[in-house]
């Protein structure tokens, strides 16, 4: 029998789409993978960051936006910095990640997608980040409560969660910005 | 000297030590930190993994507040900090897409931001030339005998072209320059850079640990007593999560100082034991052995 994957033939438009998007010369790599060996997550990629770039490179767009990878990045510019073609993978990874709430792949980590709702719910709310007010909110998405338990209590105890936010006085400018980014990213 | 301060959202609670002992060196440095007028959260990983335009303007609404204020920004946070620096590099590098960002941030606020004032982090106004100089001649207590780690983390030195104030990037040295000029000693190690983590510390924990285990082990094998740092992020990754890991042989633990809370003891300020109450491993009998800590 004639092997079907034999047949895949890459295609450009993903490349396209996310060069345009994430602003990142993805056609450039050749695959020497420095990005992969200076990557702290590696352990728990299940695409490596080289990967990434390749699959992209392919059109492979199902596997990528149901990728754990583009969640757990920590974002930490290791491969930006070093790779010799100028390509931030974090950067296509925030793309990719948009990519996946918004064509119905979900967040393969929901929890990293919490986090970073609940965060940014903060920052429309009040301007800054309300902590205490922030993780209330996580853990009620995630469900999480017992989760880190005594080190909140810890903080609780050396006073290092505020319970009341603090409040930007010109608050009609940011949520100017917030309705500004929702309407682009429509 | 003076600087315009923007604290960021940590520096107001969970790494409010920071906040006091930074305030604390500058004073005694005579440098004069003025707070940005009504600043907001720079949006940090949450904002770039969301959306771009969000995390271009947040930061670039503190740029505009503090061109109004006229002095250049100094920034103690790295998240903060990088986050700051790539939106001053985008609207002045960025071509056609910053100027677009400027003009939007303009429609919202009245005003653009034309550039005219510089964003520092404290450790690179910290080993400026006369600053290091006046440091110098105001250490009361030299920190001998103390065996510390510099740890830069991630967002301090990258992406080099953008944010970082060191020469060489791969390596960088101004944080250990700071621990010398104490008089602590600064170890030699291979995890000066490594990423502890820290925007995935509440949502993936186990992944974290991790991360910071590894940290920690490599600044005790080289020897360190403490590992400082100047990031909050940081700071409260290594010291939350290094029980967790389980800690070193007999459950050991390294507490995790702030820059300027090692100068603040150097230059004998009051104030030392409220910035130590605050850390879960609590620094204060490792000093104590070196007869460090302040006399209260």
């Amino acid at each position: 029998m004639e092997n079907q994957e034999a047949k895949v033939l890459p295609s450009f438009e993903l490349v396209k789409e996310v060069e345009a998007k994430s602003g990142q010369p993805v056609g450039r790599c050749y695959q020497c993978k420095k990005c992969t060996g200076g990557c702290p997550m590696s352990f728990a990629f299940d695409l490596f960051a080289h990967q990434i770039v390749r699959y992209v490179q392919l059109g492979l767009k199902e596997p990528l936006l149901k990728s754990k990878s583009i969640w757990i990045c920590a974002c930490c510019k290791t491969c930006k910095s070093r790779c010799p073609n100028g390509i931030d993978i974090s950067a296509l990874n925030d793309t990719l990640k948009a990519m996946a709430l918004k064509e119905s792949a979900g967040a393969a980590e929901g929890k990293v997608a919490a986090f970073h709702d609940a965060f940014v719910s903060s920052v429309e709310r009040y301007g800054r980040v309300h902590e205490a007010g922030m993780l209330a909110r996580y853990k009620l998405k995630t469900k999480t409560y017992t989760q880190d338990m005594s080190l909140g209590i810890e903080f609780i105890k050396r006073r290092k969660l505020k319970l009341l936010p603090e409040k930007v006085r010109q608050l009609r400018e940011i949520k100017q910005i917030f309705q500004r980014a929702k309407e682009k990213s429509q | 000297m003076k600087f315009t301060y923007y604290p960021g959202c940590s520096l107001h609670s969970t790494a409010e030590e920071y906040n006091l002992s930074n305030q604390a060196v500058f004073r005694a440095l005579d440098i004069e930190l003025e707070e940005l007028n009504d600043w907001n959260c720079c949006g940090a990983t949450s904002a770039h993994s969301t959306n771009e335009f969000l995390s271009h303007a947040l930061p670039l609404r503190n740029l505009v507040l503090a061109e109004r204020q006229g002095n250049d920004v100094v920034v103690p946070c790295a998240a903060c900090y990088n986050l700051l620096r790539n939106a001053d590099h985008h609207v002045r590098f960025g071509g056609e897409k910053g100027e677009s960002l400027n003009a939007e941030i303009e429609a919202v606020m009245g005003s653009r931001y034309r550039g005219e004032i510089a964003v520092r982090h404290i450790v690179d106004v910290l080993t400026e030339p006369e600053v290091l100089k006046k440091l110098e001649s105001k250490i009361k207590k030299p920190l001998e005998g103390l065996k510390l780690a510099a740890y830069y983390g991630c967002l301090l030195t990258r992406p080099p072209k953008v944010v970082s104030f060191e020469e060489n990037p791969e390596q960088p040295c101004k944080l250990d320059l700071l621990i010398e000029k104490v008089g602590a000693d600064s170890v030699r190690w291979s995890y000066k850079t490594d990423c502890c983590g820290g925007s995935l510390s509440i949502s993936q924990p186990e992944l974290v640990i991790k991360l910071t285990q590894t940290i920690v082990e490599a600044a005790r094998y080289a020897g360190a007593e403490a590992i400082v740092c100047a990031c909050p992020l940081c700071q409260a990754n290594l010291d939350t999560r290094q029980h967790e890991a389980g800690g070193g042989p007999g459950g050991s633990t390294l507490p995790v100082l702030y820059i300027t809370e090692v100068l603040g003891l150097a230059l004998g300020l009051p104030g030392s034991e409220q910035w130590f109450r605050k850390h879960l491993i609590d620094p204060a009998p490792l000093l104590k052995s070196l007869d460090l800590l302040p006399a209260s």
